[in-house]
């Protein structure tokens, strides 16, 4: 046996990885958290409209997942997240961020309540010393499950109607951010009515035996309705429309920071609906008070630029002219198909970048060499750039 | 119905006495809650065989601070003042220290020693500037913090040029390149090593040595003293004094908890189930106990519960008491050397071999003591015309393997007497009754966590600016209400006082802030 044998070398294949393989004709991946993920398997485009006109699936099997169970798990958690996790009751998922002492975002994840006491935590990030520390004086057990989960999400308006054909039960009642157990090919799936692309969609997770049986049997299902394997690509760009926040885009998690200034708080991140100052101790729950005190620094955007040059890295100004010292700069930019706008996330100094205010955004395109520059008008929004009314509808209308 | 305090302290241990009075002496109505049935933690005098009495922990006073002697108004009555040290050589060369001079040692070592005291002395003095103020966060744009800090600085200038260097290159080292520096004779070699050491889990050897040599020296310059009728007699002053400004003080009170609610504390349960009301809480329990025990890690932030609980406090100083029906013989001593402090310590790399094991969770089977005879100048101690003998003995790790079971503290006594043998042969005959205690004991008896003197280890990266941890070193807990005024704050342990004076003094400057 050589080494080569004996130890795998390499990016890890997640559990989809074979069917990846068969569909894959640009081979265009890159390395998340150890495993190897396609930045788009045919094309990009189509990828995208998959996820908007049919139903595109994700292989999020590398989304780092921690089990969190004990006596105490709902005591620690609600001292590790910042909102009030003992309003999410079993069969309900959680959006939240967790924070360091000083109230900066160390991430941000999904926490689903599977069964009484009974927890699971996905994020894009690895976090198992910080959630190791954190359970120093709670009766709780944190286990790291990455490797024992396959994931995909399910996500565009066919989606409903391609689970259903597949034969899953009780759809019809399950509630954005609702999550239910039943039966796929007599092992126990996990489905989820969460995702990362602001449409109808959901998350099946399930044990790495069953992956390429559930694969197989989706796609089946899926064939009327327009199913499409996606790369992180289109994702990235459903993602922006839904206004979501990534790691070491929108901020960079706080343990990875060496400057001061450089990480975010959750109130600077547009996230205080999730900050619950009335129930006990979290972490950060002090640095917060004292910045909603005082005011914070920065304030997370949504912007609709004026053109179509895309706005990726750009500094953002308060007049035309870039006169004076920017005021922020562009996290996360992209030409939107769907809502047909130029639209991108930033990050802004207080005062600015209120909802409706006007701001200029300094884009810096190449044509054939040359550079230009132009500095484009964008007008701050509140609202998601998409946000379908089936997203929210329950049972969502079968599309 | 519960009673409301102004502050109330936990633990009347010497620093929560200190504080206690100082804040009743400022006019707060304080409650002072102790475990134990007698005041003083472990600066106590107690019985320890029939007729017989010792300090049971600290049994020397070398560092109480001149400003808690002024401001308690304490006017302590010593059985003995100033001791000289000597180190026994087993030919019976022994070597006096006495301040700045040395005995029985080469001219050169004399002059060196000589040199190595006055410096020490200045350096020692200069960290004593800051062991009675609060310590300076670094950052800040705080005026106390930048005036402590700016002073520092000075100080530090004002040395001069070459001293300021010395004093830096120095601060990490350790005593072991120091004493091979300065000295040939083993025995002063051992002896300034020793004291270095004493109290800690820190060979001579380890790193920052000399800085806990020079946290010896600052308070009275090292110069140890007796107080008539042992440790005690300071605890019981200083308890005085908290009862005369107004200080409730109740023992057998162990308390299990610091009731926090929403974020703040507003007051104690005791094991008992008593509930006393206040929104000053001092604790003068070790910080891992006070965060881990009596806060509860959930109310703090996860950070700061992992800093606390990284903290080092693990002890490796046992505490030896005997009781003889006579003096032992040691050669090459006179009758009232006995009045002395005595130390064994063999050479710098024997206190270094004494540690070796105590890495490994084993104790030394040739240990190094501190000995003193308390009931030479103190006939309260023992009967008539029979003596006292209390010791200082390392290295004996709180975390020994196989634990501290009646074999491990057996085997560890047997060591004590082979090497206490080879100076006074006929000690064992002496003996009537012996006690020994490890660092599971004095956690036990004192409610330390680990055994340790300082309540977490005096170390470089515990000391100053980050004492206990990044976060609390002002005293004050990141949780409002809650306040540090015991060994594990700054400065350190030891019978100072400067501790428990600090924590009353932040905290009556803040409540005047505000």
């Amino acid at each position: 046996m050589t080494v080569r044998d004996a130890v795998p070398m390499g990016p890890l294949k997640t559990p989809f990885y074979p069917r990846h393989q068969e569909i894959d004709i640009v081979n265009q991946w890159h390395e998340w958290k150890g495993f190897s993920s396609p930045d788009s398997l045919y094309c990009e485009d189509l990828e995208y409209f998959a996820i908007r006109n049919g139903t595109g699936v994700f292989d999020l099997s590398p989304m780092t997942k921690y089990r969190i169970t004990g006596p105490d798990a709902l005591a620690y958690l609600n001292r590790l997240v910042t909102r009030d996790m003992a309003k999410v009751g079993p069969g309900r998922v959680a959006y939240a961020v967790w924070c360091d002492d000083q109230g900066q975002v160390i991430d941000d994840g999904t926490i689903f309540h599977l069964r009484e006491g009974e927890y699971r935590l996905c994020c894009q990030e690895r976090h198992y010393t910080w959630f190791q520390d954190a359970t120093i004086g709670f009766d709780v057990n944190v286990e790291h499950e990455t490797e024992n989960i396959a994931g995909l999400a399910v996500q565009g308006p066919t989606s409903y109607s391609i689970l259903k054909t597949m034969g899953v039960k009780g759809l019809e009642t399950l509630k954005p951010f609702g999550l239910i157990h039943v039966d796929f090919a007599g092992t126990e799936m996990m489905v989820s009515r969460t995702g990362f692309t602001a449409d109808l969609g959901y998350e099946l997770w399930i044990d790495p035996a069953k992956a390429l049986e559930l694969w197989d049997a989706l796609f089946a299902a899926g064939e009327d309705f327009k199913i499409r394997a996606i790369g992180t690509h289109a994702l990235e760009q459903a993602r922006i429309e839904a206004g979501y926040l990534a790691p070491y885009a929108e901020f960079l998690p706080s343990d990875e920071t060496v400057r001061t200034g450089r990480s975010r708080s959750p109130l600077e991140l547009g996230l205080e609906w999730l900050v619950d100052f009335k129930k006990p101790n979290f972490n950060g729950r002090r640095a917060l008070a004292e910045e909603k005190r005082n005011g914070s620094t920065w304030r997370l955007v949504k912007l609709d630029i004026d053109g179509n040059k895309v706005a990726t890295n750009s500094y953002i100004y308060s007049n035309a002219k870039a006169k004076g010292k920017e005021i922020g700069f562009i996290t996360s930019a992209t030409w939107s198909p769907v809502c047909k706008q130029n639209i991108a996330l930033g990050t802004v100094r207080t005062p600015h970048g209120k909802p409706g205010d006007t701001v200029w955004v300094e884009i810096y395109y190449q044509r054939e060499m040359h550079w230009n520059r132009e500095m484009a008008k964008a007008v701050v929004v509140e609202k998601p750039f998409w946000f379908p009314a089936r997203r929210g509808a329950t049972p969502p209308n079968p599309a | 119905m519960t009673d409301k305090y102004d502050a109330i302290v936990i633990g009347a241990g010497h620093n929560g006495l200190v504080c206690s009075a100082l804040l009743g002496k400022a006019g707060k109505r304080v409650l002072l809650l102790e475990a134990n049935d007698q005041v003083g933690g472990a600066s106590i005098t107690r019985e320890f065989a029939d007729g017989y009495s010792t300090s049971a922990c600290a049994h020397l006073l070398y560092q109480l601070q001149p400003e808690v002697r002024k401001e308690l108004k304490l006017s302590t009555r010593m059985a003995s003042e100033d001791m000289t040290t000597i180190a026994l050589a087993e030919d019976g060369n022994h070597v006096r220290l006495h301040n700045k001079t040395a005995e029985g040692v080469s001219e050169n070592d004399a002059r060196e020693y000589r040199e190595f005291r006055k410096r020490t002395t200045r350096f020692a003095d200069l960290l004593r500037k800051f062991f009675n103020k609060k310590p300076p966060r670094l950052g800040t744009r705080n005026f106390d913090d930048l005036a402590t800090l700016g002073q520092l600085g000075l100080n530090l200038r004002m040395l001069g040029r070459e001293e300021m260097q010395a004093f830096l290159r120095l601060i990490g080292m350790n005593i072991h390149d120091e004493v091979t520096e300065r000295f040939e004779n083993p025995v002063l070699k051992g002896a300034v090593s020793l004291d270095a050491v004493l109290g800690t889990h820190l060979g001579p050897r380890s790193p920052n040595t000399y800085m806990t040599y020079l946290y010896r020296l600052a308070g009275d310059h090292g110069r140890s003293g007796v107080p008539a009728g042992g440790m005690g007699s300071i605890s019981n002053e200083l308890a005085q004094a908290a009862r005369s400004s107004g200080v409730t003080i109740r023992t057998g009170m162990p308390v299990k908890r610091i009731v926090i609610s929403n974020g703040r504390a507003t007051g104690v349960e005791t094991e008992s189930g008593e509930m006393f009301e206040s929104l000053t809480i001092v604790s003068n329990a070790d910080p891992k106990t006070t965060v881990m025990k009596l806060v509860g890690a959930q109310n703090v932030e996860t950070g700061f519960a992992t800093r606390i609980n990284h903290l080092r406090a693990k002890g490796n100083a046992a505490k030896l008491h005997l009781a003889l029906d006579g003096l032992p013989h040691i050669d090459g001593l006179a009758r009232k050397d006995f009045a002395e402090r005595i130390v064994i310590a063999g050479s710098e790399n024997d206190v270094e071999r004494a540690f070796n094991p105590a890495k490994y969770g084993e104790c030394s089977p040739s240990p190094v003591f501190e000995i003193t005879f308390p009931s030479f100048r103190d006939e309260t101690l023992a009967p008539t015309g029979k003596h006292v003998m209390s010791a200082v003995v390392q290295y004996a790790p709180y975390e020994i393997k196989g634990g501290w079971d009646d074999a491990a503290k057996e085997q560890f006594m047997q060591s004590i007497m082979d090497t206490l043998a080879k100076y006074m042969p006929d000690l064992a005959e002496r003996v009537t009754a012996s006690e020994l205690l490890t660092p599971a004991d004095l956690e036990a008896e004192f409610h330390m966590t680990g055994g340790h003197w300082h309540h977490a280890e005096l170390v470089l990266d515990q000391f100053l600016f980050v004492r206990p941890v990044n976060g609390a070193s002002q005293y004050r807990l990141p949780i409002d209400g809650v306040w540090l005024c015991g060994a594990g704050a700054h400065p350190g342990g030891g019978i100072s006082g400067a501790a428990g004076r600090n924590a009353a003094r932040t905290i009556l400057s803040r409540e005047n802030a505000s």
